[in-house]
C-alpha cells in the first residue's frame, strides 16, 4: 500500500457535477426555446444581462437569491438527520406571519433590538410549526414527507385567516407596516443599485450559513445529528438519542426557515398581505440544497444560481419577449441532472476514458 | 489445461492506496482456489474488479482464454461469474425469494409472479441443502440466513464461477460443514469455486490451491497439499504467528453481571429470550456457544439496552440496570462489540475518528461543552489506529472505504479501549486475518486478568472453547447448561447445542 497525494477527483466530481448539470440544463432550456420560436443566443444575453447587466439586476439577484439561503439551509440541516423537510415552506410563511407582526408592533425600540426581535419571533414560528411533524415523526413514526406537505396548505390557510380576522389594518388585507426600527433596507445600497431592494437580510443569512456550518461539523449536537441521519441504528447503540434528535433537528430547520420569512418582510415587502398561493421559495429550497449537496457553503451556491436564474428571466422576458417559464424548465433540467448524479458521473467517467 | 480465469498483472489504484499491484492469478476449471491474506491485502478489491463492480487500473482479464471486458457486474453474470460479498448486499424490507430474484425474476403477464418466486427459491435451497425461509423479509433474518440468501442468489443465476469473499465467517460449524460439501458437489459439476477465508483450517479442508498476497502482491501460488497452516500464516502475515492461546487459568471473583430470567422478544415479535439466567464474574470469560439464531443476539441486545426485555432482571454489580437507556448502560461500564459491524458498529460515511468517539463524543476532552475538540479526537484516533495496527493509517479515511477486517479492528479499539467492567464481543474476530485475531484474544485475555469480565458469544465453537473459562450453551432463547471450559468436549457442546440437556 503505497500512499498516494490527496485526492483531487474528488473535488471534481463535487464541483463538476453541479457544473455539468447546469450546462445541460441551459441546454434544455435551449432546446425549449427553439422548439418555441426563439433565439436562445438572444434569450441567454437577456438573462444574463438581468444577473450581472447593472448593479440594480445584480442588486436585485442578491435581493431573490437571500430568503433562498435560509430555506436551502432548512432544508439541508433537516436532510443531514435523514429528515425530508418539505415543509419548510409553511415554516416560511408562519416566519413571515411573526415577523411582520412584532416589526410592526413596539415602534421606537433600538433598530438592532427590534430586529432581532421580529426575526427572533420569525424562528420561533417556523421552529413552533415544525414541531408538529418532528413530534409526529420522533413519537409516532409518521413519515415527515406525508405530514410536512399537508401543513404547508394548513400553513397558507391559517395565515390568510389570521390576517383577515385578527391583523388586518383598514380595508385592505394586510397586516400593518413595519416599523423604521426594524426595517432591513440598506438605503446607501439602495441608492448605489438605482432602487434594488438589496437589504440586510443577505448578510444576516451568511451569518445564519456559518452558524449552520459551525453546528453540524463542530459540535456535539452535529456530530449527533449527522451519526443519526447516516446511521441510526449505530447512533442508538452509541447512546444517541434519536426521537430527540429528530424533533431537534426540525425544530432547528424550522428555526431557520420561519427566521427567513420574517427577513423577507423586514427587508423586501414591509408587511404580510394575504395571498391566493404559497410563495415558493421553500420549495426552491429543496432544490438548492440538492445543488448544493446538502453542504452549508453548497446552499449558498445553489441559492445563488437559483436567484440568479429567477431575476435575470424577468429581464430576458422584458427584452427578448421569451417568456419567464422556460427559466423554470432550465432549473427543472439542473434539478433533473443533479438528481441524477449517477447518470452525470457516469457521463464524466465516460469523459475521462476518452480524454 | 486451459485456466477458466486467468487475471494478468491486474493493479488497481484507489486515490490513496494501492491495492492490488500488478497481480497475476489463475483459477483451473473444476478447482477450489483459496485466496488468503491479512486484513487490507486486496482480496476483495481484486474479486470487485473480477466482478466488474471496479475497473482494474491496468491488466487484463481472460475467460476461458478469451480477454473479457468486465465493465459492469451484469457483464459478470452473463459471463457466468457470480459473488457472493463479504457485507451483504440485500435489501432489507424485501423477503427472501425477492432478494434472490431481483433482477431476474419470473414472470406472469409482465408481472412479478411471486409463488413461482417462492418455489424456485425452494428447489435451489433443496438442491444445495442451504436453508432458508423463502417469505422471510430479510430485515428478520438471522446474518447466518442473510448469508444462504447471498449464496442462493448467486445459484440461482446459473453461475459457473463462484467467488465467495469470505463466506464462513458468520456460518456455524455444522453450516461450514454443509457449504463445504456443496462446494465438492459444485466442483463436480464442474464449476469452479475463488474461496476467501481467514481460516486456516477450512482452507486446508477444501482448497486445491492458495494464493496468498500480502499488501497487495502476490506472495506464492501453493498447492494446499504441499503446505501446512503455519507456513500459510508465516507466508501471509511475514513473520511466524502463535496459532495457540497461552492463557493462565482463571480467577473469578465477585460477580459482575447476573441475568435473571430475562424474556424478550424478537423483530419477527416472537419470544426469543424465554426466562435467561446467567452470572459473570470478575477475571472470567464466559463463552455463550449456540447455533445461530437461538437467542444470542437478542440476549446481548436486551443486555446493551437496544431491546426492551418483557420481564426479568439484568443486575449490574448489584445494580438493577434492566431496561436502561444504551448510554446509561455504556456509563455503567459496559462495552459492547456488535455482531453486525456495518449495521451498528460503524457509522461508514464517518472517517475514523469520528467513529473512535461513537460513545464518548460528548466527554471531557473530546468536547468543551457543545463545541467537539478536533485536536483531542485527532490524536485519540491515531493513538488508537497505532495500537490497534489499523490500515491505512489515516484517521480521515472514511469507515466505508476500510477493509472489513480494519472495520472491525476500529470497533474493537473502541470497545475494548475504555477498559469496561464488563466487555460483551459478539463474533469479536468475525473478518479478521490470523495476525489480528491473536491480537484480539490477547487484549480479552487481558481484560480478564485486569480483574474485568467478558461475555463472548460466537458461533466458532474453537474460539469459544480456547478463550473461555465456563461456557454457557444457549438454545431456543434459554442457558441449557453452563461448564467449566477445562471439562467441555466439543461432542458434549454440540449435543447440548441441539437441544439435548446438558
Ligand atoms: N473504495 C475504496 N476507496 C478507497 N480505498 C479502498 C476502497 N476499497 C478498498 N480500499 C483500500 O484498499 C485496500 C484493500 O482493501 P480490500 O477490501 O481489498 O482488503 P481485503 O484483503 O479484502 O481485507 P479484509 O480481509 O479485511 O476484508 C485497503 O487498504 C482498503 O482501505
Ligand atoms: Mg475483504
Amino acid at each position: 500500500m503505497v500512499s498516494l497525494k490527496p485526492n483531487s477527483r474528488k473535488i471534481l466530481e463535487l464541483a463538476g457535477v453541479p457544473a455539468l448539470a447546469i450546462v445541460l440544463g441551459l441546454v434544455v432550456g435551449a432546446i425549449a426555446m427553439v422548439w418555441m420560436g426563439y433565439s436562445p443566443v438572444q434569450g441567454y444575453r437577456g438573462l444574463f444581462a438581468g444577473i450581472f447587466g447593472d448593479s440594480f439586476s445584480f442588486g436585485e439577484t442578491i435581493r431573490s437569491m437571500t430568503p433562498l439561503i435560509y430555506t436551502g439551509l432548512a432544508v439541508a440541516f433537516a436532510f443531514k438527520t435523514g429528515l425530508f423537510n418539505i415543509g419548510v415552506e409553511g415554516q416560511f410563511v408562519l416566519g413571515m406571519l411573526a415577523g411582520a407582526l412584532v416589526g410592526a408592533a413596539l415602534p421606537g425600540l433600538p433598530w438592532l433590538i427590534h430586529v432581532m426581535l421580529a426575526i427572533g419571533a420569525g424562528a420561533l414560528a417556523g421552529a413552533c410549526w415544525a414541531a408538529i411533524p418532528g413530534l409526529l415523526k420522533g413519537k409516532f413514526g409518521v413519515h415527515e414527507v406525508i405530514t410536512t406537505i399537508m401543513l404547508n396548505y394548513v400553513s397558507l390557510i391559517l395565515v390568510n385567516f389570521l390576517i383577515r380576522n385578527y391583523f388586518r389594518v383598514t380595508a385592505q388585507e394586510a397586516t400593518a407596516n413595519v416599523a423604521p426600527s426594524a426595517d432591513l433596507t440598506i438605503v446607501a445600497l439602495k441608492h448605489l443599485t438605482g432602487g434594488a431592494r438589496v437589504h440586510w437580510g443577505i448578510l444576516i443569512a451568511l451569518l445564519f450559513m456559518v452558524a449552520i456550518a459551525f453546528i453540524l461539523y463542530r459540535t456535539t449536537l452535529g456530530y449527533e445529528v449527522r451519526a443519526v441521519g447516516f446511521n441510526p441504528m449505530a447512533a442508538q447503540y452509541g447512546g444517541i438519542n434519536v426521537t430527540k434528535n429528530i424533533v431537534l433537528a426540525m425544530l432547528i430547520s424550522g428555526a431557520v426557515a420561519g427566521a427567513g420569512g420574517a427577513v423577507e418582510i423586514l427587508g423586501v415587502f414591509g408587511r404580510m398581505a394575504v395571498s391566493p398561493v404559497l410563495p415558493g421559495v421553500g420549495f426552491d429550497g429543496i432544490a438548492v440544497a440538492l445543488i448544493g449537496n446538502n453542504n452549508p457553503f453548497g446552499v449558498l451556491f445553489g441559492a445563488f444560481l437559483f436567484g440568479a436564474l429567477k431575476t435575470g428571466a424577468i429581464q430576458m422576458q422584458y427584452q427578448t419577449q421569451v417568456p419567464y417559464a422556460i427559466i423554470r424548465v432550465v432549473i427543472a433540467g439542473i434539478v433533473f441532472f443533479v438528481a441524477t448524479k449517477e447518470m452525470v458521473r457516469w457521463l464524466l467517467r465516460l469523459k475521462r476514458r476518452e480524454a | 489445461m486451459e485456466p477458466v480465469i486467468e487475471m494478468r498483472s491486474i493493479s488497481k489504484v484507489f486515490p490513496r492506496v494501492v491495492a492490488n499491484d500488478k497481480i497475476n492469478i489463475s483459477v483451473a476449471p473444476g478447482e477450489i482456489h483459496a485466496l488468503l491474506g491479512e486484513n487490507g491485502a486486496g482480496k476483495s478489491t481484486l474479486m470487485n474488479v473480477l466482478y466488474g463492480l471496479y475497473q482494474p487500473t491496468e491488466g487484463d482479464i481472460y475467460i476461458h482464454g478469451k480477454k473479457a471486458e468486465i465493465t459492469n457486474p451484469n457483464a459478470a453474470i452473463a459471463m457466468g461469474i457470480g459473488m457472493v460479498h463479504q457485507h451483504f448486499m440485500l435489501i432489507p424490507p424485501m423477503t427472501v425469494a425477492e432478494n434472490i430474484v431481483l433482477g431476474h425474476e419470473p414472470r406472469k403477464f409482465g408481472f412479478l409472479d411471486l409463488s413461482r418466486a417462492v418455489e424456485r427459491v425452494e428447489e435451489i435451497s433443496r438442491r444445495y441443502g442451504l436453508q432458508v425461509d423463502p417469505r422471510a423479509k430479510v430485515e428478520n433474518i438471522s446474518v447466518g440466513m442473510q448469508q444462504r440468501t447471498e449464496i442462493l442468489k448467486a445459484l440461482y443465476r446459473g453461475a459457473e464461477i463462484l467467488i465467495l469473499d469470505e463466506p464462513t465467517a458468520v456460518l456455524t460449524p455444522q453450516e461450514i460443514t454443509e457449504l463445504f460439501e456443496i462446494m465438492r458437489n459444485l466442483i463436480k459439476e464442474g464449476k469452479s469455486i475463488i474461496f476467501i477465508t481467514h481460516k486456516l483450517k477450512e482452507i486446508m479442508a477444501v482448497s486445491d490451491r492458495v494464493t496468498v498476497i500480502r499488501r497487495g502482491r502476490v506472495v506464492d501460488t501453493v498447492r494446499t497439499r504441499d503446505t501446512n497452516p503455519q507456513d500459510l500464516a508465516a507466508k501471509m502475515v511475514g513473520r511466524q504467528v502463535s496459532l495457540q492461546i497461552n492463557k493462565q487459568i482463571g480467577v473469578p471473583g465477585e460477580k459482575i453481571m447476573e441475568l435473571i430470567d430475562l424474556y424478550a422478544l424478537s423483530n419477527r415479535k416472537l419470544p426469543a429470550l424465554r426466562g435467561v439466567s446467567l452470572e459473570i464474574r470478575r477475571g472470567e470469560i464466559v463463552g455463550l456457544a449456540g447455533v445461530d439464531g437461538n437467542g444470542q443476539s437478542e440476549l446481548v441486545e436486551v443486555i446493551a439496552g437496544l431491546r426492551k426485555a418483557q420481564s426479568g432482571k439484568v443486575m449490574m454489580l448489584g445494580r438493577d440496570i434492566t431496561n436502561y437507556t444504551p448510554r446509561k448502560v455504556i456509563s455503567c461500564g459496559i462495552s459492547h462489540i456488535p455482531e453486525d459491524r456495518q449495521a451498528r458498529g460503524l457509522v461508514l460515511d464517518f472517517n475514523i475518528e469520528e467513529n473512535m468517539i461513537l460513545e464518548t463524543y460528548y466527554q471531557d476532552g473530546f468536547a468543551n461543552g457543545l463545541i467537539l475538540n478536533h485536536k483531542q479526537i485527532e490524536q485519540h484516533a491515531r493513538r488508537l489506529i497505532r495500537e490497534f495496527d489499523i490500515r491505512p493509517t489515516d484517521e480521515k479515511a472514511f469507515a466505508r472505504s476500510l477493509s472489513g477486517g480494519n472495520q472491525q479492528k476500529v470497533i474493537i479499539a473502541r470497545e475494548v479501549d475504555g477498559d469496561p467492567e464488563l466487555l460483551i464481543a459478539a463474533q469479536p474476530t468475525r473478518g479478521l486475518d490470523v495476525g489480528a485475531i491473536e491480537f484480539v484474544h490477547k487484549r480479552i485475555v487481558g481484560q480478564r486478568d485486569r480483574g474485568k469480565a467478558v461475555l463472548l458469544v460466537s458461533l466458532d465453537l474453537d474460539e469459544i472453547m480456547a478463550l473461555s473459562d465456563r461456557i454457557a450453551v444457549i438454545y431456543e432463547g434459554r442457558i441449557v447448561g453452563a461448564v467449566s471450559a477445562s471439562e467441555a468436549t466439543e461432542e458434549m457442546l454440540g449435543l447440548m447445542m441441539a437441544g439435548a440437556a446438558g
